[in-house]
């Protein structure tokens, strides 16, 4: 027996239920190997010892924030695109940028407590850090905008050219800033240590650390898309019950003549 | 109509408006000025360091004193149903963005000129070279204009639109604090070339967003 | 004769309402249509439709011939609107706006002053905006329409406002316009006076167009039906 109210859409979800959960399983275990590797498997650095793990979430948390970044560039690319415009990629564009604003923002946070430690300050003027703080703040307007409510089109033309317009703007502003930072000679002390080479059972934990973290973003994109989904269903629901109202609505008996009024033009 | 006199057509009503208003005169310049004095009030001038940070005090005024201006450009296509208006004008997306662009930077160079003297006068700076200068400065607020008329339009209608921008438009042209001000100490107190680069940079931004403007423009106004 | 108008089932949203629910609706060159219905009806919406200034939901609509579920833009160039509002600016003057709206649509300073004559503004040229009474207002909107010298003319309650005077402006424009080869779809509540100069009505209720009530047409009934298509 199918649900009278269930949507007959087919762009509902992004992922078979099935794989879904399997994935949220997987994504779980994941970071949890994660966990238990990062605190005990590896073993500490020999110059920043244990502040030193904070690394493996840290640079997952980075590699996520920028991959939501770049999903919601495409999406709005596509959406833009007339041949492949789809309600399907607002919502993938949208989904992706609360995602990646929260793991900006835990990048941003674990960097600097890896640096206290480290370096004895909160913050560095690294490229890459303060790069990744403009890119918070430009994931912070994207969703501003989003939630000003307007029609859903309106409201995805508006978003999806100031997605891009971020997404154009974030190599400069890496650019200008490294180009600056190097001027000074300061960012070569701090690149070192965040480019420490690093090898056996410490990279290894670093891959698992991206692997399992693109995992969890996979399965809460799924999540965050099948809301949005949900949400525009019973949108458009609700207007196409307001057309059948207006249209029930109490009308005029009879009507007013078509044929010429009065003393017509002259 | 080709492009040029359609963006002259434009330009010239903002310009119209703004003389007869006098809003960037008797409203943005001293709002300006009195951030400048603010700056001053908490640097403390005794202490030297108002002179060596002066170009970057300049840049950040400017920034804050467009978003008044980007604001005032917006503001009057609100009354009246204007931008319904410019819908039915005809005129090309392209050309009035180029318009409303051009007449932005005009006041903003205008607003530029004065703070100049300012921060030349009373923060006791002296500017030596005067052509990186002066091109840095011009590539700068053609980048912060084509921008500012860019997220103008994208909030326009919006009734957040006043404190929608400043969160939209600030982060995006943090290059062009960064070089304009870069520009401006290697012009007055470091080797001059040095400014180049910087130039270099401000005009890519310029040209890249006034191109992402003249393209997005009728678009996002069908939108508003 | 050459459809002007062509709207079949369209719908319009003014954010998740149904401004218009299903509007059937044709106007043919040198038609003079008036649109009436009480407040709220969506005459004025469908009058943005037509200038292509809101979305079309869903249904047909075509405007000089441009499908507006393609493209909202192309249209307007032969069109002009006159709505609540005179799309000028509050600084600039009346004679400045007419010539900013003529030189916008390609139109020389001559035929703004021609326009700003034609309404009867003359000695209000020097006036800033802000200045003007709503009749003048009015009676700049009309001009601003005129200068754009258009071949379909969208008049959104054009009598509000207006004294005796203008009135009688506006009248000489409506009736001159199907011998300029101008359409004209008016929205008015003043149904006496504008039926004086109509070729047409349509009734619009309820974001709908001259509905019957009821279903089938009575014998005594002289007229044909309801749906304009109708016209000979």
């Amino acid at each position: 027996m199918t649900d009278p109210t269930a949507s007959k859409r087919d762009d509902m979800r992004l992922l078979k239920p099935v794989v879904s959960t399997v994935l949220g399983w997987a994504s779980l275990v994941a970071v949890v190997v994660l966990a238990l590797f990062g605190l005990w498997g590896a073993p500490p650095d020999e110059v920043q010892s244990d502040a030193q793990r904070l690394m493996y979430i840290h640079v997952p948390a980075a590699w996520i924030a920028y991959l939501a970044f770049g999903v919601t560039a495409l999406g709005s690319a596509l959406w833009l695109w007339p041949r492949t415009r789809s309600s399907v990629w607002d919502r993938v564009a949208g989904a992706s940028a609360e995602i990646g604003v929260i793991f900006t923002a835990l990048t941003l946070i674990l960097g600097s407590l890896w640096g206290r430690p480290v370096w004895g300050v909160w913050w560095a003027w690294d490229a890459r850090l303060v790069t990744t703080a403009v890119l918070f703040f430009l994931y912070l307007g994207y969703l501003a905008l989003r939630r000003i409510p307007t029609s859903p089109e309106s409201r995805a033309k508006r978003c999806s050219i100031a997605a891009l317009i971020a997404f154009v703007d974030v190599p400069i502003v890496h650019f200008s800033v490294n180009w600056w930072r190097t001027l000074h000679q300061q960012g070569t002390v701090f690149n070192e240590q965040l480019d420490a080479k690093i090898h056996g059972v410490m990279a290894f934990t670093l891959w698992f650390g991206v692997l399992a973290f693109t995992l969890l973003y996979v399965y809460l994109l799924d999540r965050r898309y099948r809301l949005l989904a949900l949400d525009e269903d019973r949108e458009d629901r609700e207007v196409e019950l307001a057309i059948a109202e207006r249209v029930a609505a109490e009308r005029p008996v009879g009507n007013v003549s078509s044929a010429p009024v009065g003393g017509s033009a002259q | 109509m080709n492009l040029w006199r359609e963006v002259k057509l434009v330009a010239g009503k903002d310009l119209r408006i703004e003389a007869r208003s006098k809003v960037t005169l008797q409203q943005i310049v001293p709002f300006g000025m009195i951030v400048l004095l603010l700056f001053a009030f908490a640097l403390d001038p005794d202490r030297g360091i108002l002179r060596r940070v002066a170009p970057g005090l300049f840049w950040v005024t400017v920034l804050l004193a467009a978003l008044l201006a980007v604001s005032r450009s917006f503001g009057i296509e609100a009354d009246n149903g204007a931008r319904d208006g410019l819908r039915l004008s005809g005129l090309d997306g392209p050309a009035l963005f180029l318009g409303k662009a051009a007449a932005l930077a005009i006041e903003l160079l205008a607003l530029e000129v004065v703070l100049t003297l300012v921060v030349v006068l009373v923060y006791g700076i002296h500017l030596n070279t005067w052509l990186p200068l002066t091109l840095a400065t011009i590539a700068a607020t053609i980048g912060v204009a084509a921008t500012g008329t860019l997220y103008g339009v994208l909030a326009a209608g919006l009734r957040v639109r006043e404190t929608l921008v400043p969160v939209l438009l600030l982060p995006v042209v943090a290059p062009v604090l960064l070089g304009a001000t870069r520009a401006w100490e290697a012009a007055i107190d470091g080797i001059p070339s040095d400014a180049w680069p910087w130039v270099g940079l401000l005009g890519v931004f310029a040209l890249l967003f006034t191109a992402i403007g003249m393209l997005a423009f009728g678009p996002l106004l069908e939108e508003a | 004769m050459p459809h002007v108008v062509r709207l079949r089932a369209a719908v319009c949203l003014l954010g998740r309402f149904p401004a218009l629910a299903g509007v059937d609706l044709d106007a043919a060159t040198g038609e003079i249509v008036l649109l009436s219905g009480p407040n709220g009806a969506g005459k004025t919406t469908l009058l943005r439709l037509l200038a292509g200034l809101v979305p079309l939901y869903s249904g047909e609509a075509s405007v000089l011939g441009v499908d507006l579920a393609v493209d909202r833009k192309s249209a307007r160039r032969d069109l002009a609107l006159v709505g609540h509002e005179t799309f000028c600016y509050d600084d600039l003057t009346v004679r400045e706006n007419l010539l900013f709206s003529a030189r916008a649509a390609g139109r020389s300073a001559a035929e703004a002053d021609a326009a700003l004559e034609r309404l009867g503004l003359t000695r209000q040229a020097d006036v800033a905006h802000r200045r003007l009474s709503s009749g003048q207002r009015r009676r700049l909107a009309i001009a601003v329409a005129m200068s754009r010298d258009p071949r379909l003319l969208l008049l959104d309650e054009p009598h509000a406002g207006l004294d005796a005077e203008g009135r009688e402006v506006l009248d000489a424009v409506v009736r001159a316009a199907p011998a300029e080869g101008r359409t004209v779809l008016m929205a008015s509540h003043e149904l006496e006076h504008a039926r004086a100069m109509v070729t047409r009505e349509v009734a619009i209720t309820s974001g709908q167009a001259g509905v019957r009530h009821d279903a089938a047409p009575t014998p005594a009934s002289p007229q044909p039906t309801s749906t304009p298509e109708n016209v000979s």
